[in-house]
């Protein structure tokens, strides 16, 4: 599969997940975002960026369960929990806000 | 209705059985997918809330060495990874001592808090779990 922004053509797996983390840009996450029908709002940019920089320093891509712990000690509580969190990302925070990310699918997710 | 809940809680802890496991890590982080899977397989088992241990022995203890450097070999460093472990409330790694020092390593050289232990406490921990799987 593969994924169409400003005439260029990024490969993406089976699931629509990025083959090539380099490859993301902001706009690529936008156009990812839209083929999940997420209209991304800041508040969607926080946790696509934290993602991200989850990623830079663990080099995975975080469990729902981890990811809500990280988001509230970051962000505060009324934004790591599940409810707040499933809001953004209806089909699972860490699944789809990965992908807009530009992740891989987290470890363990099926 | 109090006590039925209650009774309902008690009845659940009784069911949810929680095991000790211990993850055994003995060979080289790279060369064979040996480390990187079980690796994989913490940080899934972590989902599980059970009581999740994990041990360094022989070359495994490269896995946690600082400052890994993966470019000529064309794979990606997924040392970093181990830092992530405290994340998912996996904080018991276990070193065993014999193994750093036949390596000339010591503690401060490895990338996250450990506990080193003499290969005859690694036998005792391992004499306390239930499970037990290598890698």
């Amino acid at each position: 599969m593969a994924i169409e922004v400003g005439g260029k053509t990024y490969e993406t797996d089976e699931e629509g997940y990025l083959v090539n983390l380099a490859d993301w840009t902001e706009e690529l996450g936008g156009e990812i975002a839209k083929s999940e029908n997420v209209e991304m709002s800041p508040n969607h940019w926080e946790v696509v960026n934290f993602l991200r920089e989850y990623y830079n320093e663990y080099q995975i891509a975080p469990a729902v369960r981890v990811l809500t712990k990280a988001i509230g000690k970051k962000l505060g509580a009324d934004k790591g929990n599940s409810k707040y969190l499933y809001e953004l990302f209806p089909y699972g925070p860490a699944k789809q806000a990965c992908k807009i990310a530009g992740l891989p699918k987290p470890t363990g997710c099926v | 209705m109090a006590q039925v809940a209650e009774a309902l809680e008690q009845e659940q802890d009784a069911q949810s059985v929680v095991k000790k496991f211990m993850f055994v890590n003995r060979k080289a982080p790279y060369g064979t997918i040996y480390a990187l899977e079980g690796l994989e397989v913490v940080l899934i088992s972590a989902a599980f809330d059970q009581d999740v241990s994990l041990a360094f022995l022989d070359d495994g203890v490269y896995q946690l060495v600082k400052g890994q450097q993966t470019k000529g070999l064309e794979v990606k460093n997924f040392s970093p990874t181990y830092r992530a472990l405290e994340g998912y409330d996996v904080e018991k790694l276990y070193v065993e001592g014999e193994s750093l020092e036949a390596r000339g390593l010591r503690e401060d050289q490895l990338l996250v808090p450990v506990q080193v232990v003499s290969a005859q406490e690694m036998a005792q921990l391992m004499e306390q779990q239930d499970v037990i799987i290598g890698f």
